[in-house]
């Protein structure tokens, strides 16, 4: 055989083995017997330790309920995690996971990674739109297919230190965005070439002053029916940067606000610089009442929604959305089983309740929303108002994950910082770049 | 004309040769060939990980060349460092070796306190450095502050963050020093005291003595040091995290290569497109850049080097 033609083959070969090599999700249709006894896999986020004591309970809530599943769980697993564990299979690979962002319900779905749930649903008579808020069902699913439901809520609302507030001389939240300007400034003290007290942080690297978290304010479509990125299009985004770059500017500049937000402590620690005092006022999730609770912050902490543009002041309640989503690994081999685990902690309102209570995180479910035993606090209630308020949106599931926020993000960096000035220019440069993005996965 | 017997003596030949070089020849067609080779052929196919591959021909090249904001940014970043960090390793590494060959006192305690940073586990030492830079609270700048001189951004300031990633990679020479402090000394006592009776000064003695002897050792610290700075991924990552403060949830995504990209390397691009947008295609291209910028530049240090080896023979 002449030399050419046995490389030729054996390149072939090795071509052929790489093919054969790689990873396929073939989903196994659910045929196994949940009523059988069987031990499955559950993977979740959570990591401190009364997340993980909480997590426990609702497992053994539901092992109690269903004697012949056994549950073992596995914790503080990232998103990154679940895609290699989904990727590669196995025995050890779970059966249902759990994931803290909404961001890559869009690949989950798209990539049958996560099983179709609808047969799941439509066999345990689950009704979709009176279980749970509109919102929430639009995030667990990407173009119609549903991989996932949401296992708890999280909504953005206004932090702010009555304490400080009362030195200041205000005496309500603000509701417009002209309001919330003016009591940043007044709750300001400037100390030298920096802050002895800021009344908000509006960079963008300001732990949840994000891009997306406040153009959800404007509720803006960052898609066109057709999929294309709509940034330029919908005039929410330039009101959103053009009034954040001016507030920017109004707080000391760019520079001199870096310069302090180097100064933070950790956002998920007991030096949050709410906590500390060093800002009057931020934009954060429920989950931040705990937290400062546990750290112990001396001061009076008010509880308000993020105020709206001016020109939408009969929209005041709203607030970003988000959430933790599960679902069921198309490769596993014990779906209704998974199934039952799924349903019980989605659905079951008591164990959506007791759980949402624990974590101090918004139920999911319009039962659980109404139920007397959600935690009574009045700051937390304000939370359950801005999950409910009709007009809360979130950010939509995309091919890519969170690939399009992350360049909005991006060109968020470079405007407030002054490096990009053409608004419109950089909007218009920003969606061809998110399109392009979008074409690379399809 | 062969006969049967000489044939079949060969082919036995054959045989055993390709046996005993079997357990190289296994090694690096599992290791080495079939990733290669994989890699390249992933790199015209769109592979989620998840539903089989389909070919794409040159579309993830385009993409990774023309399109993906990252790569010319983490390229560049990639190169810098090559160029200065290296160098500057290379330079420190010998510079502490041969001032420790020459303390007469407390070697032990030197050798020590240089070598030690190296055992430093990569994410915690540089945690450690960023909080030491921390423009607003870290000690460095508030010394400098007291000293009335100016107080840069370090790991928030992209003009600052490849320089502290340097200092940080020049704090942990304790690998290169050790090397180079075996090699200097390994050259002969002789040629110093030849030199020194010709008239040799110290810049003639380490430049036509030192420098000749230990010329395969620094190649080597260069070439090893190409290589590694080419992977280079947790520092960086490590850093532009701690730095920005976000790690990433929903609604709020980790910037890559913060701040402004300046510490992207494309190792993290391999791991950004390949592990986080499920995109293996464009994965594979960049570790193939890598690749041939790594036997590319191995290539030619190894070609000036021969040179500057034989020049020095």
């Amino acid at each position: 055989m002449p030399r050419f033609t046995r490389a030729l083959l054996a390149t072939s070969a090795v071509a052929l083995l790489a093919t054969a090599c790689t990873g396929t999700s073939n989903a196994p249709q659910a045929s196994d017997d949940a009523t059988k006894d069987v031990t499955i896999t559950f993977w979740h986020g959570w990591s401190a330790p009364g997340e993980v004591a909480a997590i426990n309970a609702n497992i053994k809530a539901f092992e109690a309920k269903h004697p012949n599943i056994h549950v073992k769980v596995v914790g503080n697993i990232n998103d990154d995690k679940i895609k290699q564990a989904l990727r590669a299979g196995g025995a050890n690979a779970p059966d249902v996971v759990s994931s803290f962002t909404t961001d890559n319900v869009g690949t989950f779905c798209q990539s049958n990674v996560f099983a179709d749930l609808k047969p799941f649903l439509d066999k345990s008579g689950v009704d979709l739109d009176k279980t749970f808020p509109k919102a929430l069902q639009d995030y667990t699913q990407f173009e119609g297919k549903r991989c996932t439901l949401p296992l708890l809520n999280d909504a953005y609302g206004l932090y702010y230190n009555k304490d400080a507030f009362k030195a200041a001389g205000i005496t309500t939240p603000p509701k417009t965005l002209s309001e919330f300007d003016a009591d940043a400034k007044l709750l300001t003290k400037v100390k030298g070439d920096s802050y002895s007290q800021l009344g908000f942080m509006p960079n963008f690297h300001g732990y949840e002053s994000t891009t997306t978290h406040f153009a959800a304010q404007w509720n803006p479509a960052y898609f066109t029916a057709d999929g294309k990125s709509n940034l330029v299009a919908d005039p929410a985004f330039a009101k959103m940067l053009t009034w954040q770059k001016n507030l920017v500017t109004e707080l000391g500049g760019f520079a001199k606000l870096e310069k302090y937000r180097a100064t933070f402590g950790d956002e998920w620690g007991a030096k949050n610089p709410f906590h500390t005092g060093q800002v009057a006022m931020a934009i954060d999730g429920e989950w931040r009442l705990g937290m400062a609770k546990d750290a112990g912050v001396k001061f009076d902490i008010g509880v308000a929604p993020f105020p709206v543009p001016d020109d939408q002041a009969d929209s005041y309640g709203k607030g970003y959305l988000s959430g933790t989503i599960i679902g069921i690994a198309s490769t596993s081999q014990k779906q209704n089983a998974a199934w039952e685990l799924v349903k019980y902690m989605t659905t079951d309102t008591d164990a959506v309740v007791s759980f949402a209570n624990a974590i101090h995180n918004v139920p999911s479910t319009l039962d659980a929303l109404k139920s007397p035993k959600l935690d009574a606090d009045l700051n937390f209630r304000t939370f359950l108002e801005i999950a409910q308020h009709p007009k809360s949106s979130t950010t939509p599931a995309s091919p890519n994950g969170g690939a399009y926020q992350l360049t909005l993000q991006d060109f968020g960096f470079a405007y407030e910082s002054g490096k990009v000035t053409d608004l419109a220019g950089g909007l218009a440069k920003t969606d061809q770049q998110i399109d392009k993005d979008l074409a690379q996965v399809k | 004309m062969v006969s049967a017997g000489l044939r079949q003596k060969r082919r036995r030949e054959a045989v055993r040769n390709v046996a005993f070089l079997s357990p190289w020849l296994i090694g690096v067609s599992v290791f080495f060939l079939y990733p290669l080779i994989s890699t390249v052929y992933f790199s015209f196919m769109r592979y989620d990980g998840f539903t089989p591959p389909t070919w794409t021909g040159l579309k993830n090249w385009q993409y990774v060349f023309t399109d993906y904001p990252f790569f010319w940014p983490a390229l560049r970043n990639t190169l810098w460092l090559v160029v200065v960090m290296v160098s500057l390793r290379v330079v420190f590494g010998l510079g502490i070796g041969l001032l420790i060959t020459k303390v007469k006192t407390g070697a032990g305690f030197f050798r020590t306190a240089f070598y030690l940073p190296y055992l430093a586990p990569p994410v915690a030492a540089t945690m450690a450095f960023a909080f030491l830079l921390n423009p607003g609270t870290g000690p460095v700048n508030n010394i400098l502050g007291s000293l009335g001189l100016p107080q840069p951004g370090w790991f928030n300031d992209p003009q600052w963050s490849k320089p502290a990633l340097t200092m940080l990679a020049l704090w942990g020479i304790g690998d290169l020093m050790v090397i180079f402090m075996a090699s200097l000394l390994d050259v002969p006592k002789e040629q110093y005291e030849a030199a020194s009776l010709d008239g040799a000064g110290p810049w003639q003695r380490f430049r036509f003595v030192t420098l000749p002897n230990i010329s395969p050792i620094v190649l080597f610290a260069v070439v090893t040091g190409v290589i590694q700075t080419m992977q280079y991924y947790t520092q960086p990552l490590v850093a532009g995290k701690v730095a920005s403060g976000v790690i990433g949830g929903s609604g709020q995504q980790f910037e890559p290569g913060y701040p402004d990209k300046s510490t992207l390397t494309l190792p993290q691009l391999v791991y950004h497109l390949g592990f986080q947008r499920f995109d293996t295609g464009g994965a594979c291209v960049i570790a193939l850049v890598l690749f041939v910028l790594a036997m590319v530049f191995t290539a030619f240090l190894m070609r000036r080097g021969s040179g500057f080896l034989a020049t020095n023979d």
